[in-house]
């Protein structure tokens, strides 16, 4: 970009100064979405949905290492998500544990499904995987649609209160909308921080190698197995870490958070905000949740509308928002 | 078990092999349009129920059961030329997942399109005086209706199966599926064949759903978990086959209704308890091929 000879119409120096900045964003990419986050709910509607936008951008951004780094389709991811929040919720409800404990819980047991689930669903390979994890999600819901004496059954489970939050030092109250959100925003934190530490390592390299050639990284000597295994478990406690947040953020956990529509969320969400980009999972979760927001205050069938751009997307932006904004500056 | 007698063992069977009927009429189209087309169909959950409101639809006007019959596959079939001419060709080479994506969104769009024009809540829809009532299988009395449906299903299997094997039609359709560029170097236009296909997919699937209507209740969610057990039979069965589609959906249909009878608590599970344990033996499924799925 470097070497094209500044014009001096405004209109070039502007796009060059928004792909400068474009560029220096995704350099820095962990300091940049700390930086929005921080500012993130006092340019929000209200601060509900900005922790909505958290929660769901962190359960995207883990589902895209599967989906977007690895180049492998999930459709179950809704189930790490869901036992995360039973995990979390569970511990609070029935055994009244701490919310250290809980979360870290919630976050154990959605890594115990993803290993299961992954063991099973890894034999199946290429499309058969989005069947396979789908259907296997789905089992994960009944049981704990049976399990009501634990989980509450279709009320799902209510109670999951942890109100006053004392850290010796500062003390303050989830029912404060603001120390909520930054109450999740930590977690968050620290999961995009160790979330591109993962891509930035040798791993990460070897998951891509995956999503580009699958035969040549086998070839290489990497064992494409194994690497697909640990990352659909990483991936799932990535997710369950969103899934526990949601729990606490919601103070109920809806039988629904384990339903494989959630999963189909996480789908769309990578997809809108631009797979395999760093950002396109919390691009993409605001997007969705702010489009849901507005177009649910003017029609009911909000899901239409949803549908239709998503088909869009899926016909003419495959890259997404912050991908073809990517694609746009690289020209 | 003095309670459960061979007689009810056998009616359960039957039931059994009802709820299986269903099954095989949506995998034998999955199977189909994903054997030539290589396309996961999300949205055939999706056109089960828009065939079932079709159904409703033409039932309302016509006051005939047997031409509503005839009438929703070339309905729901005329659909499906629509959405694989226009939406799911431009993306064929673009990689496995588009479609199957694409077609994710798409049951959403038709959901609630259906919601719109319907509402949220159940339409009735009875059972056609011609069926109603239970005939004597000599172990018990059986729903007439669940007996048709039975029958029904293996004359279209039937009816398949000698298209793609004796016609030579149906010799084209195999060839595709083998290997589409030599259909297409022979002078063949194998875009038309995947045309053909997919209606034919959709269209059973379709059918499918006006079949299930007097069993279940017609409501605009009722693809959503349908596509679910669609999905097991042919993760069962094997991806792109038919037999397998066939013999898993009988299956996975008794599996269900025998989980029924002895542990009904366990009835929804029993399924996916299935398709783990196929998966772990023969993660192709009973009939799939290796390395198709490559």
């Amino acid at each position: 970009m470097s070497e094209i000879p500044m014009n001096t119409g405004e209109m070039q120096v502007s796009g060059r100064r928004l792909s400068d900045l474009v560029k220096l964003v995704a350099r820095h990419r962990v300091i940049a979405v700390l930086a929005f986050m921080s500012v993130f709910p006092f340019i929000m509607p209200y601060e509900a949905l900005a922790v909505n936008i958290l929660i769901y951008g962190l359960f995207a951004l883990g589902f895209n290492m599967v989906f977007g780094y690895m180049g492998v389709l999930s459709f179950g991811h809704a189930a790490f998500f869901g036992m995360g929040s039973y995990g979390t919720g569970i511990a609070i409800v029935h055994f009244g544990a701490p919310w250290p404990v809980a979360i870290g819980l919630g976050v154990v047991v959605a890594g115990i499904t993803a290993m299961i689930m992954g063991a099973m669903a890894i034999r199946s390979r290429g499309i058969y995987f989005a069947m396979v994890t789908l259907a296997l999600a789905q089992c994960v819901y009944y049981l704990i649609y049976q399990m009501s004496d634990w989980s509450g059954g279709e009320d799902g489970l209510t109670g999951v209160t942890i109100g006053e939050i004392d850290l010796g030092v500062v003390s303050f109250n989830l029912l404060d909308p603001t120390a909520k959100y930054y109450f999740m925003f930590t977690f968050v934190a620290l999961a995009v921080f160790i979330f591109s530490r993962i891509l930035a390592s040798p791993f990460g390299a070897v998951l891509e190698a995956i999503r580009e050639n699958e035969n040549r990284a086998r070839a290489c000597g990497y064992n494409v197995q194994l690497t697909k295994w640990i990352t659909f478990v990483i991936s799932g406690l990535f997710c369950g870490l969103a899934g526990a947040l949601n729990a606490i953020h919601l103070s109920v956990v809806p039988i629904e958070s384990l339903h494989y529509h959630l999963s189909g969320q996480a789908v769309m969400m990578a997809l809108l905000g631009g797979m395999g980009t760093f950002f396109g999972p919390f691009v993409g979760a605001m997007a969705f949740l702010l489009l849901e927001d507005v177009i649910t205050l003017i029609t009911i069938h909000w899901q239409l509308f949803l549908g239709i751009t998503f088909m869009i997307f899926v016909l003419f932006f495959p890259k997404g928002i912050w991908g073809s904004i990517l694609h746009w500056v690289s020209r | 078990m003095d309670g459960i007698t061979l007689n009810l063992f056998a009616l359960q069977l039957f039931t059994g092999l009802a709820l299986g009927s269903v099954f095989v009429l949506l995998a034998v189209g999955l199977s189909l349009i994903f054997g030539l087309l290589t396309v996961v169909n999300f949205a055939h959950g999706a056109f089960y129920m828009v065939g079932a409101y079709v159904g409703v639809f033409v039932l309302g006007l016509t006051g005939n059961f047997w031409f509503t019959l005839a009438a929703v596959p070339v309905v729901v079939g005329s659909m499906g030329v629509v959405v694989e001419r226009y939406l799911v060709r431009p993306l064929y080479g673009r990689g496995i997942d588009y479609p199957l994506l694409l077609t994710f969104g798409l049951g959403m769009a038709l959901v609630e399109v259906v919601r719109i024009v319907y509402g949220l809540e159940g339409v009735p829809f009875d059972t056609p005086k011609e069926l109603r009532g239970a005939v004597d299988l000599g172990f018990g009395f059986f729903p007439l209706y669940r007996l048709f449906l039975i029958g029904i299903t293996t004359v279209l299997v039937m009816v398949l199966w000698l298209f793609i094997e004796k016609t030579s039609y149906g010799l084209v359709i195999r060839a595709g599926a083998r290997d589409p560029e030599i259909v297409r170097v022979l002078g063949i236009d194998i875009s038309k064949v995947w045309l053909i296909v997919f209606a034919i997919g959709t269209g059973v699937a379709g059918l499918a759903g006006v079949l299930s209507a007097p069993m279940r209740s017609v409501i605009p969610d009722m693809g959503s978990t349908v596509l679910v057990e669609a999905f097991v039979v042919t993760v069962v069965g094997g991806m792109g086959s038919l037999v397998g589609a066939v013999v898993a959906g009988l299956l996975v249909g008794v599996v269900v209704s025998m989980t029924s009878l002895f542990w009904p608590s366990l009835t929804d599970l029993s399924m996916f308890a299935l398709m783990a344990a196929v998966l772990l033996v023969r993660p192709q499924g009973l009939f799939g091929k290796k390395g198709l799925m490559g």
